[in-house]
């Protein structure tokens, strides 16, 4: 034994005989996590997390979230001599006078871009491998719950600067309060405490946005983390994976390296990000007052979608015992999100209820072997996509020289045809690769090499997939549909017969598949 | 003298040679230009004015008068010009909107179509028509001495932002018309459209906003066409959607590559 290991066992013996770490860590540092790149897209989410925490704090030092007129008399000479709100007015300073401020802010608004971000694609990932299914549905919902806050997160951030574009942004948050019938106008006057702008509602948010808000995004993805550990990662199907266990690396030496390297490429893009390019230029906007207002007022990209909702609603209002229903913003901005993100969070149990699958799934699914699933998420992006174009409409008009009336018809028919539209497109293109894994198991792959036989007639040569690749193809289970009868054995009709009967239709749909390649189907061709 | 032929010679060939006798060809065509165009400014008599209107005529004749009438009545499709005064004809002019390429939404600016002489003559014809607002002087334009750029800023946001945008990029109006950038504009056009209101803009007379208080704005877009990309690339200054497709695509395409590679199996 070396000197230095006597050291080292030593401290670790102290520390072990202190809190008994040992037994717990032998077992864990060795937890075996599979190795495939979209696994790693949620650690750039938690990565984003903690660059926001570091940059953000350092932001606290000299922000002042406090609505108090002052004279601005810093080095950015556009605006000296302006009246603003000392929130304004520090971010100026953070921006020309605190060494390193501008480019701390720049890496905190980029980071929070790239947060909301990697939670999309991250949720895409776990959506369209089914990774939510039993038993991590609360997990998904979880997840729901950090990006719906995510985006509440950024907007309170981007409202903090009080500048032009941020006022513009909480004008707008304060019609969305107002447009809830009956309540809108008191909560509003709640939230502002009192008339629009008021001067409470920066120090609010602040408080909102640097403790109540990060306290919960670290209570939840804690939760989130545990249970990921606890219930042990998800894997893709594959030679050797069951659902009952884990192939992969174990966590130390290799995920520990890795994913600590991973933290600072994350940090590196995210600064080269906000050392190369500016982001919310708040000295260009000047100071918010409500008398101002400028074309290219947009969110960040993550309420974009919420924006192009409102911009394409046609302007219907109704009064209704002396109270104003603005439908125009009720349901664009109210409504239609809450119908989103409830149906987002309750999905793992609707496709369950569908299927009638209450079996713990660890296996990852292809995509294409559950085209339902996979049609459904493409036809949810697409309607995003269709709002979020329309959220930026007037830049698209200005760039590509469009009318705005133009891409707000595009969007209003859109919204309506494209979704379904890509259903259809989705679920068939998942047929067909379907049907070319069946070719490609019983045919073998297409080698390009031509052959003519000796009476002339010319054949492609096909060559056997490996054992590997074929198992791959062939591995996932094909459930049928449910089997619900309207009418029971004795001919009585079954009570909820609608509800059965719907469900019936949909565990249809959902069963959809081309029958996959078997052993006897291979059987069959050899003998042939 | 043999060898300093030789030496001359071998100068000539030299590959700055063309460059150079470029910039000198030019520089004296710009200064025979200049020294002869000042021979001819300074107070015109009224005979030179006359005859300035007649030939404006003659260009409005053959240039204008198929859309604005004969005699600057304006049609069907273009509007009368009688009482808009000099003020906007050297703006719609001078910055090439008109005569319009096309019977497009706007007049767009482009490389105008006749030259300072000519927009001159057309102006003093269209201000022989009516009275209208005069071409803003030199001295009028001083915006360096008496306009300030802070209060520029903060009438520019309250009169001009909601379309030209904050910082002065333009943006989109209804029906695919669009607030143009007023980067690049030179002052006195910039004077002319504030006074004219050409095409969707609205007249600021001098009423709303007075003589200095535009000499402010326009020392402010000009501060504002210098100011350095402060904080980086200033990806148009057109708000958060560039940004948007910047932290996707750069951002979170080099995170995803990375991602790629990170999970790649050592070979």
């Amino acid at each position: 034994m070396t000197a230095r290991e006597r050291i080292a066992g030593s401290v670790a013996n102290y520390v072990d005989e202190r809190t008994g770490a040992a037994k717990w860590m032998k077992k864990n540092l060795t937890k075996v996590f599979p190795d495939h790149w979209s696994f790693l897209l949620g650690e750039i989410v938690l990565y984003s997390f903690i660059i926001l925490l570091l940059s953000g704090t350092y932001l606290t030092f000299w922000f002042d979230p406090s609505q108090r007129e002052v004279i601005y008399d810093g080095s950015y000479e556009p605006l000296q001599g302006i009246e603003m709100s000392a929130a304004y007015a520090s971010t100026l300073d953070i921006s020309f006078e605190v060494r390193g401020g501008l480019l701390m802010r720049q890496i905190h608004h980029w980071s929070a871009l790239i947060f909301v971000a990697g939670m999309v694609v991250h949720l895409m990932r776990v959506y369209f491998t089914g990774a939510f299914r039993k038993p991590r549905e609360f997990n998904w919902i979880i997840g729901v719950g950090l990006l719906t806050l995510g985006i509440v997160e950024g907007f309170l951030g981007y409202s903090l600067p009080d500048d032009l574009l941020s006022g513009t942004g909480i004008r707008i948050a304060e019609a969305i309060i107002q447009a809830l019938p009956v309540v809108g106008s008191y909560l509003a006057f709640f939230a502002f405490g009192g008339a629009f702008p008021g001067e409470a509602f920066i120090p609010r948010i602040y408080t909102v946005h640097v403790l109540l808000l990060p306290g919960a995004f670290l209570a939840l993805i804690t939760v989130h983390l545990m249970l990921v550990w606890y219930q042990k990662h998800t894997q893709y199907p594959g030679p050797g994976r069951t659902e009952k266990n884990v192939v992969g690396y174990p966590l130390l030496p290799v995920y520990m390296a890795k994913a600590g390297g991973f933290f600072f490429i994350v940090f590196g893009v995210t600064a080269f990000l906000g050392a190369v390019a500016s982001i919310n230029p708040v000295w260009l906007f000047g100071p918010y007052t409500p008398a101002q207002v400028t074309a290219g007022s947009q969110p960040d990209w993550y309420m974009g979608w919420l924006d192009g909702l409102v911009r394409m609603a046609p302007p219907l209002e109704s009064y209704i015992f002396g109270y104003t229903i603005s439908w125009n913003i009720l349901i664009p901005a109210l409504i239609v999100p809450g119908i989103l993100f409830t149906g987002l969070a309750l999905y793992p149990f609707i496709e369950s209820w569908i299927t009638g699958d209450k079996r713990e799934h660890h296996l990852l699914d292809r995509p294409r072997n559950a085209p339902n699933r996979t049609a459904l998420g493409v036809m949810s992006i697409t309607f995003m996509l269709v709002a979020l174009i329309n959220g930026g409409n007037d830049i698209i008009a200005t760039t590509f020289d469009l009318t705005i009336n133009q891409i707000m018809w595009f969007s209003r028919i859109g919204i309506f045809v494209l979704p379904p539209l890509a259903f259809v497109i989705t679920k068939r293109l998942c047929l067909s690769l379907q049907r070319a894994d069946r070719e490609l198991v019983l045919h073998g792959r297409e080698t390009g090499r031509l052959v003519m036989m000796p009476h002339g007639e010319f054949v492609e040569v096909h060559e056997p997939i490996s054992p590997e690749k074929a198992w791959l193809l062939t591995q996932h289970e094909q459930v049928p549909p449910l089997a619900l009868e309207e009418h029971d054995a004795s001919g009585v009709r079954r009570p909820k017969a609608l509800t059965n009967k719907l469900r019936a239709r949909m565990s249809r749909a959902h069963a959809v598949a081309i029958p996959k390649a078997t052993a006897e189907d291979l059987k069959q061709i050899e003998n042939h | 003298m043999e060898d300093n032929l030789k030496r001359l010679s071998r100068f000539r060939r030299h590959r700055a040679v063309a460059p150079v006798l470029l910039v000198l060809a030019l520089l004296s065509i710009g200064t025979t230009f200049s020294v002869a165009g000042a021979a001819t400014s300074g107070p015109i008599t009224a005979a030179e004015r006359s005859a300035l209107i007649e030939e404006g005529k003659q260009i409005f004749l053959k240039g204008c008068s198929s859309c604005h009438g004969l005699n600057a009545e304006g049609a069907a499709i273009a509007p009368s010009l009688i009482g808009v005064g000099a003020a906007s004809v050297d703006f719609q002019v001078a910055t090439g909107r008109m005569p319009m390429a096309d019977m497009s939404q706007q007049a767009m600016r482009k490389a105008p179509l006749y030259n300072e002489r000519e927009v001159e003559a057309l102006a003093a014809y269209v201000a022989s028509l009516a009275p209208g607002p005069e071409i803003p002087g030199e001295e009028l334009l001083n915006y360096e001495r008496d306009g300030s750029v802070a209060e520029g800023g903060e009438l520019f946001r309250t009169n001009c932002a909601m379309c030209h945008n904050y910082a002065g990029q333009g943006g989109a109006l209804t029906r695919g018309k669009y607030a143009p950038t007023v980067m690049g504009v030179t002052p006195r056009h910039i004077y002319e459209a504030m006074i004219t209101g050409p095409q969707s803009m609205p007249v600021f007379s001098d009423k709303t906003i007075t003589p200095e208080e535009k000499l402010s704005i326009i020392k402010w877009i000009k501060a504002a066409e210098a100011e350095p990309q402060l904080g980086g690339a200033a990806l148009g200054r057109v708000g958060p959607v560039t940004e948007g497709l910047l932290a996707w695509t750069l951002g979170l395409g080099l995170l995803v590559g990375v991602a790629v590679w990170l999970a790649m199996k050592a070979r």
